[in-house]
């Protein structure tokens, strides 16, 4: 096997411990954790619940110790790679330095206590904290209002989508399609089912951008609305949005925007100067909140002020003496997208991160725009760029070169693991066969850069060379390819006691 | 700025390799117009000392020091500070979405685990790796049991958590669901009568919370079998996953949809939380949400994957089981992590104790004349109090006592306006509780 | 692998085998390579109608899913149950036992306007040239 250069080389992570499952370290007796005692008089459980609905313990619940847990949880963590460890050059994810302070912040008692259906009286501190995040935010958007209820992107689609729905309603007349590009996030199609709406795909021109012409034969008064994503998904700026939205506009249509991409755009433009109308922002993308192996997130919708008497109840408002309160009634509100006021932790994250910046915010924009231009000005000649109007925070290559030797953007991708990097995104946006998209954002620096430049012209090399290590890799990974086939075949979504097989050695 | 890690001398680099005078020139696409030529208004910079500060400073404006009796969705119960350790980790706190299954090994592992954990509490088949709390996984349900029946009726019990039953008026309005609700009896549970009578072959699911909000114990097995032979589904909330500890599971529903809050995630003011989805094999293709899958690498060796992902919008887009991308991962890890460390008798003894101070909370209070419990079913660590007078006076001169007192239920149910809902948990100490009563007792004494 | 001379096929990919008013039908050897390793099939159940043109059916692999147009109209009489357990036939054994529907024709003239065998390994072989072009 190819030996790697040293200096490309990277730590891996896997301690090849060969941790099972904690059901099989479970031992009936073993206890990890201890309640105090119980100062209130015992009572029996059949007597008190009935017996109808008396249990004896889960079944098959883990009985192990307190040191097996640290281990165990440990092991596993291991065998994860992660923004502290190195770069994630994910397209359109922004996964950025998650500020440890905001953890801290987040865990503070008079915060993470806080119940939601304590008096207001009791909750200024959690309400002075929705206020303030809603007015960055909206000075940050150029918008008139938010709601920051919605618990991801996809939550912040179906908002935006429903407040388009409640708006034009209210004028008479809900319609029936919303235009999508068709490189689009797929989220955006399924949300506008959700919202009942019917998909129409619009399919972008040779640039990639929204083609401006078949919009404007596309727009009928059966359009809703058209969801754009700025910078799109192949990283480019749509120059002609303050267009789009006026022909959206004319015919009584709206212009909702996918704010993914807001970190191209934060302290620099805002989306309301636009023309925009809506749109949802990512704060476990843009506002640096942790991704967690897929979520906790947060998606706030923000709007222009026509749309403000559609906003999922509670609304913020401020009362004499500078009081804080939730109204929970509101006559044309939508209703709620989910229970209670939002994820209030992931929000605290949020903020905490803005306070950080402050009005220097631009200065990370302007990192991610010129890590995501470097890394494509030195692998311009290495891997084919279907489209070449300017990139801002991501540059989009497509593995066209490298099929000539049957190497695609997936071995591509999983060669660079050996190189001690998380895959970029690899097949999307659809309108790339073969794409590789890479936005390395702001967090990297210029050595991260150099090394991942590096890493990916060794590839490119091997990949004209000797097309077969690519084509295999991973190579130095815990575990090889895995069997994603008969995994769907045969789907074994849960761990059984007894027939259950043990781990491979 | 600690954040960014570049010296002035390597941007300066780094623009020269790209042949650009400036960064000006890298955003000349945004039409000029529209380029901001002056920071944005934003409070900060804040060093990490004053980012602190900002935050301890709204922590002193809140509830610190009050004792709280709410419940009614989001649980106060012990949390080890074990899964902070787990969950501050920086390989679970700042890793992605396990797609490159290679390197997320850990994850994906963790996610089966939870799964498993969510079926064996449950007694389902099969569960996923998180909605974004119980009131959308809910909502998910049962528009799962529309695809899978392909009807449009939906019977929903009021005494179901109202925000639940709100979220789900806010979905169904636009996927053609027609929800109706079915009200409760004096035993506060749901009248299960009146489902026979508006079971018609029309109706998808028959959906109720066990507790249900008023903290009352719901009896499955009759309204199963209506629902089942109406060939409808039953969907079973669960808002207080705790009582699974000494409550049998719902295995009579077809769907459950239960709020993992009440696992190791501190109440947060409203979230992250994290729902889940459980219910049987053979539906499993229709289940939102990731799954986590058991499979081999090319060397035999045991790994995780993220599978049947045909069902989710990145592959189905329009088509999808539900437009869920980022999920709650993390909060799902923190109740795997919990749950761990509760293990079998862990989670059993903190249920007990659960059940034990709301008896002993129900007694005392119940001592206080013109104070008597609404309803008459079995109840898990909630329950419902008829007062004399008006909840909202009496939460009024509680807030003297530092107390956070009982939810009035006259907003979400009109005809409940003199009663409140009590939750007491194993965190409330017995010298709280009796506080709490002397304050009640001493309050209403006093003449209005 | 050699495309039946006695089948019809579609420019979707599928086959039709008519005898006696009774078609029986699935997807190429084109198709499933197009496709890779399939994990899951959806068919329709006996008696429902099915449509010339119209979709009555998906076929998975781990990364798509694909929809099966009807070549012909007619009425199902059996779905293959063993594609249930082994949907791995279909890229093993496409044009044999990974039959997928059989319906009883109710317009057998559609037929003619399939493509014969010949014709289709023209198209298929005209696509090859596109796509490497």
């Amino acid at each position: 096997m190819e030996k790697m250069t040293d200096k490309i080389k990277k730590a891996t992570r896997h301690t090849n411990q060969n941790e099972g499952l904690i059901f099989e370290k479970s031992s009936p007796g073993k206890r990890a954790f201890e309640l105090p005692p119980l100062d209130v008089p015992k009572v029996d459980l059949a007597k008190a619940l009935g017996a109808q609905h008396r249990r004896d313990g889960v079944e098959g619940f883990p009985e192990v110790s307190e040191i097996e847990v640290i281990r165990h949880f440990t092991r596993l963590s291991t065998w994860n790679f992660a923004i502290d460890l190195g770069m994630y050059p994910l397209g359109s994810c922004t996964m950025k330095y998650n500020p440890r302070v905001n953890e801290f912040v987040a865990r503070l008692d008079g915060i993470a206590t806080e119940h939601p259906y304590q008096s207001q009286e009791l909750s200024q501190g959690c309400l002075k904290i929705l206020q303030l995040l809603e007015k960055c935010l909206l000075e940050i958007t150029g918008m008139d209002c938010i709601t920051l209820q919605p618990a991801a992107g996809a939550q912040g689609e179906l908002t935006g989508l429903l407040l388009i729905r409640a708006y034009l309603e209210k004028q008479g007349n809900a319609r029936k399609k919303v235009l999508i590009p068709d490189s689009a996030h797929g989220t955006n199609p399924a949300t506008a089912v959700i919202a009942g709406y019917e998909v129409q795909n619009i399919k972008s021109e040779s640039h990639g951008q929204i083609d401006v012409d078949k919009l404007r034969d596309l727009v009928t008064e059966d359009v809703a609305a058209l969801m754009i994503t700025n910078p799109s998904t192949l990283g480019i700026f749509e120059e002609r949005i303050p267009e789009i939205a006026e022909i959206l506009h004319a015919k009584g249509a709206l212009l909702y925007m996918d704010g993914a991409n807001m970190n191209a755009l934060t302290g620099v433009t805002r989306p309301g100067d636009l023309g925009v109308d809506v749109m949802h922002l990512n704060l476990h993308k843009t506002f640096s909140t942790p991704h967690g192996g897929g979520g906790p997130g947060a998606g706030p919708v923000a709007m222009k002020k026509f749309l403000e008497p559609f906003r999922p109840v509670p609304i913020l408002v401020e009362r004499e003496a500078g009081k804080l309160a939730l109204e929970q009634v509101r006559p044309d509100s939508i209703g709620k997208v989910r229970a209670f006021g939002g994820n209030f932790g992931v929000l605290v994250r949020a903020l905490a991160y803005i306070l950080a910046y402050g009005p220097g915010v631009r200065q990370a924009t302007e990192d991610a725009v010129l890590n995501a231009n470097y890394i494509r000005k030195r692998l311009e000649g290495v891997y084919d760029l279907p489209y070449s109007l300017p990139s801002m925070h991501e540059v989009v290559f497509s593995d066209a070169k490298q099929k000539r030797n049957g190497v695609n953007t997936m071995d591509i991708a999983k060669r660079l693991i050996d190189y001690g990097f998380h895959p970029y995104t690899t097949a999307f946006p659809l309108i790339v066969p073969g794409a590789l998209m890479i936005e390395p954002t702001e967090s990297e620096s210029k050595e991260e850069c150099d090394l991942f430049i590096d890493a990916m012209t060794s590839i490119a090399q091997e990949a004209a060379a000797t097309p077969e290590l690519v084509k295999t890799a991973p190579h130095t990974t815990r575990v090889k390819r895995l069997d994603e086939v008969g995994a769907a075949r045969r789907p074994v979504l849960r761990w059984k006691p007894a027939s259950h097989s043990k781990a491979a050695d | 700025m600690r954040y960014l890690p570049k010296s002035p001398a390597e941007r300066q680099e780094m623009l020269a390799a790209i042949g650009a005078k400036s960064i000006e020139e890298l955003f000349e696409s945004i039409p000029e117009k529209y380029r901001l030529r002056d920071a944005l208004k934003l409070p900060g910079p804040f060093s990490e000392a004053e980012v602190i500060d900002y935050f301890k400073q709204r922590a002193r404006e809140n509830s610190l020091g009050y004792t709280s009796f709410l419940g009614a969705g989001v649980y106060q119960h012990l949390r080890s500070v074990i899964t902070d350790t787990i969950l501050l980790r920086g390989e679970f706190l700042t890793s992605y979405t396990p797609y490159q299954a290679e390197i997320s090994q850990g994850t994906l592992q963790a996610i089966f685990e939870f799964q498993t954990l969510m079926c064996q509490l449950t007694g389902q088949e099969v569960a996923n790796a998180s909605m974004y709390d119980g009131s959308t996984a809910t909502t998910e349900a049962v528009l799962m049991a529309e695809r899978l029946t392909g009807r449009s009726r939906v019977l929903v019990a009021r005494s179901v958590h109202p925000e639940y039953r709100e979220v789900l008026r806010t979905y169904a309005k636009n996927s053609g669901l027609h929800v109706e609700e079915i009200g409760y009896t004096k035993n506060g549970t749901v009248d299960a009568a009146k489902i026979k009578n508006a079971l018609k072959d029309d109706v998808a699911a028959v959906v109720v919370q066990s507790p249900n909000f008023f903290g009352v114990l719901e009896t499955l097995p009759g309204i199963a079998d209506a629902a089942h032979a109406a060939g409808a589904l039953l969907v079973v909330a669960i808002a207080e996953g705790v009582s699974l500890g000494a409550v049998k599971p719902p295995e009579e529903a077809d769907i459950v949809a239960m709020e993992a809050q009440s696992f190791g995630l501190p109440p947060s003011y409203g979230g992250p939380f994290a729902g889940v989805i459980a219910s049987r094999d053979k539906f499993v293709r229709q289940m939102p949400g990731r799954l986590a899958g058991e499979t081999t690498d090319t060397d035999g060796k045991r790994g995780f994957v993220l599978t049947l992902a045909t069902r989710e919008q990145h592959i189905r887009r329009e088509k999808a089981t539900s437009n869920i991308c980022t999920n709650q991962a993390l909060c799902a890890l923190a109740a795997t992590v919990h749950l761990t460390l509760l293990g079998k008798a862990g989670l059993r003894e903190m249920a007990e104790q659960n059940v034990a101070k709301a008896k002993f909370a129900l007694s005392e209070l119940e001592k206080i004349p013109g104070v008597k419990r609404a309803f008459d079913g079995p109840f898990f660590n909630e329950f419902t109090l008829e007062f004399p007078r008006s909840v909202r006076i009496i939460n009024g001169e509680l807030l003297q006592e530092k107390i956070a007192g009982p939810l009035a239920l006259g907003t979400a149910y009109p005809e409940l306006t003199k009663h409140g809902l009590v939750c007491v948990t194993e965190t409330t100490p017995r010298s709280e509780i009796e506080r709490f009563a002397a304050a009640v007792r001493g309050i209403l004494s006093k003449p209005l | 692998m050699a495309y039946p001379a006695n089948y019809r096929y579609t420019k979707e990919h599928e086959w039709v085998n008519a005898k006696d008013g009774v078609a029986t039908m699935g997807i190429t050897d084109y198709a499933q390579h197009e496709l890779g390793d399939v994990v899951f099939v959806e068919l329709p159940e006996a008696g429902k109608k099915l449509e010339t043109g119209k979709s009555f059916g998906t076929v998975e692999s781990v990364k798509a899913v694909s929809e099966i147009f009807a070549p012909v109209s007619g009425e199902v009489l059996e779905a293959n149950p063993a594609l249930k357990d082994k949907p791995e036939t279909i890229n093993s054994d496409p044009h044999g036992a990974a039959w997928m529907v059989k319906i009883k024709l109710s317009n057998p003239a559609e037929l003619e306007k399939l493509m014969d065998n010949a014709a289709y390994e023209a198209y298929i072989a005209a696509k090859g040239k596109e796509a490497s072009a």
